[in-house]
């Protein structure tokens, strides 16, 4: 099963990215818009899926991203793609200043107050908090990115730029499901209890999940901004935080494909089934009630982590 | 010298009495529109508390069944002539009887088909179902009555002002909030007087206990998504009939505001539920007045944030079984 896997992928990457030049640029800027919400699944993922703390208002550290990158972009053009580690910064600095004190909160609370959150940073963007974020009309003119003198402009350049950032993304991740901090997640999300009582400091590393997808969404925000040179408030909606839960629950909470493949289908299917539009939301609804009803743990569940047990070299006890 | 002195300081002290007097009028004025809105919010944070003393679960479809209840009473209004048939008077009444009715009807369907599988499963399955429901009923009532906003007919109680010390109180407002004080006194006797309130109150500490002592704890779930529910949707039919116009997505946020309402009051907790709704109804108000009318919805987020970190419990939560 697990070789299988492997197998599948080491041959499917390859043909996705060379997708796109046989696809026309309306294609493959679905698959863009797929790519940027894979990349917020992912990084909602880590909240969501590793450490089991419902987020509902992950748009607003989008949001966050985003106008920041727009702003400095706009005032001290400063190229959009080096802001990239500055958006992160930003939504990670804001998600840690809102996180530290509701992260004790218990899940269903947890959840109103990120929608809280996720409404006033909107109701402020709207507002034109400081002065600085364009109000309802919100920024425009942001600069085209560009990369060693080329300018990124059709689809087809977005294509390689957004799934580049999701290849890394998936690797850096894949590879902190392993790592100490994921380990204590998985744990916390089992476990609440048993991972304090065992040591580990669980709104310490509840709060590193936090910030960490929080960063991750800046860092999208600040993709988003520079493909679309214009943002907006009303794309920092509460429907976006649905649309970025929703594919984590269906595609499965805590793995990386279930969330990619999550993506494909909430963004892509509506496009498909064009003439449907009007109805997915209510498809979505649908199905969020029968996936938690016959398929809980989503369409593709984290695989259980096996680890191999050392033979306990110190008090020389065999496995 | 002294002479103008005199007609300064008059003249002051009248400009004073017109000025302050205008403050304080302005001041009750939207203390009362508050109390307006906060009864409807108090309403719907009912079936909220409801909900969760006894199942532990945030409804967030509610906000939504308060949107149909506003949508249902616009059919019977306009595609169904209810008042050209029976006279304002009688409509009204009826409106109110077959509002409750009807939300009630799709509440427990609600709770049959997205809550009762999901019993004994993990509460945030449950919370995902809810908020499932919640973009369901959303879009279905999008889908039935479309996107844009629907208006109400103007012609159905009349258009009558009282003057209460130099501030008008539009009749609509007054039977707002005696409509709701009436539901409110009445559902807290229900609770505290009768057998069957008793049984809820049973459920609510212990599920498990009170079916040990024959307590039918289904039928105490039913109750409570026919209660709450038909709360819901005659408080949205109170909104339509007090603004005029409603949209499909005025459920969410004054869902929002009404849970907000019923965490301030001490979530669980039926008078903390009302009173929750009166104060934010009024801190609300005062604050779109004398803050900024823009950033109105911001502020019921902000108590909402406030209460959850500094008083998890609430104003009249008494019980702490869990760590909030």
């Amino acid at each position: 099963m697990k070789f299988n896997r492997k197998r599948f992928y080491l041959a499917a990457v390859p043909i996705f990215f060379l997708v796109p030049l046989i696809l026309n640029p309306y294609w493959v800027d679905v698959l863009n818009s797929i790519g940027l919400y894979a990349l917020l699944g992912l990084s909602l993922n880590l909240i969501v899926g590793y450490a089991g703390l419902f987020n509902l208002g992950h748009a607003a550290f989008y949001a966050v991203g985003a106008y920041t990158s727009a702003i400095l972009n706009t005032t001290y053009h400063i190229p959009i793609l080096l802001l990239l580690p500055v958006a992160g910064l930003a939504a990670g600095i804001f998600a840690l200043i809102v996180a530290r004190p509701i992260i004790h909160l218990r899940g269903d609370y947890l959840c109103i107050v990120t929608i809280g959150v996720g409404e006033i940073v909107r109701i402020a963007l709207i507002n034109d908090v400081f002065g600085i974020t364009g109000g309802a009309n919100g920024i425009f003119g942001i600069a085209r990115p560009r990369i060693f003198g080329m300018v990124i402009r059709t689809p087809h350049q977005f294509f390689y730029l957004i799934w580049l950032f999701v290849a890394i993304t998936v690797f850096l991740f894949y590879r902190l499901e392993d790592s100490r901090v994921g380990r204590a997640l998985n744990y916390i999300r089992e476990d609440e209890v048993a991972a304090e009582a065992c040591g580990i400091n669980v709104a310490h590393y509840k709060l590193i999940s936090f910030v960490v997808g929080a960063t991750w969404a800046g860092m999208a925000g600040n993709i988003f901004a520079a493909k679309m040179t214009i943002i907006s408030p009303e794309s920092f909606s509460f429907w976006e935080s649905v649309l970025m839960f929703t594919l984590i629950i269906l595609g499965g909470a805590g793995s990386i494909e279930g969330v990619l493949l999550g993506a494909f289908l909430i963004i892509g299917l509506p496009e498909i089934f064009r003439e449907l539009s009007n109805a997915r939301m209510l498809f979505f609804g649908a199905a969020m009630i029968a996936m938690m009803i016959f398929r809980p743990e989503g369409l593709i569940p984290p695989v259980p982590k096996k680890y191999r047990v050392f033979s306990g070299t110190d008090r020389g006890e065999t496995t | 010298m002294l002479e103008s002195d005199a007609a300064s300081e008059a003249e002051a002290a009248l400009f004073l009495r017109c000025y302050g007097r205008g403050l304080m009028a302005e001041f009750l004025q939207q203390f009362v529109n508050g109390l307006a809105v906060g009864g409807i919010y108090a309403l719907i944070a009912l079936g909220y508390t409801m909900v969760y003393g006894v199942l532990k679960l945030i409804n967030f479809a509610h906000g939504d069944l308060f949107t149909i209840g506003a949508y249902l009473g616009l059919t019977l209004l306009t595609s169904f002539g209810l008042a050209d048939r029976v006279g304002p008077g009688v409509a009204v009444l009826l409106l109110v009887v077959m509002v409750m009715g009807f939300v009630a009807v799709i509440g427990i369907i609600l709770e049959r088909v997205a809550y009762r599988p999901l019993r004994n499963s993990p509460r945030l399955s449950a919370v995902v179902s809810a908020l499932g429901a919640s973009i369901f009923f959303q879009n279905a009532v999008m889908l039935i009555y479309g996107a844009r906003f629907r208006v109400y007919p103007q012609n159905l109680l009349p258009k009558i002002s009282l003057n209460l010390l130099g501030i008008y109180i539009p009749l609509v407002k007054i039977l707002v909030l005696v409509v709701c004080v009436i539901m409110m006194v009445g559902l807290y006797l229900f609770i505290q007087r009768t057998t069957i309130g008793t049984a809820i109150r049973a459920a609510a500490i212990d599920q498990e206990a009170a079916r040990l002592v024959g307590i039918n704890v289904d039928g105490v779930i039913t109750l409570v998504f026919i209660i709450g529910p038909a709360l819901g949707g005659l408080a949205g039919l109170m909104v339509g009939i007090l603004y005029g116009q409603i949209k499909f997505t005025m459920g969410w946020i004054y869902g929002l505001k009404a849970f907000t309402a019923a965490i301030l009051g001490g979530i669980g907790n039926i008078p903390g539920a009302m009173l929750g709704g009166l104060i934010l109804g009024v801190v609300e108000a005062l604050g779109s007045a004398y803050i900024s009318i823009a950033w109105k919805d911001a502020i019921a987020f902000c108590v909402l944030i406030l209460i959850l970190v500094v008083k998890p419990t609430g104003l009249l939560g008494e019980r702490v079984a869990e760590k909030v």
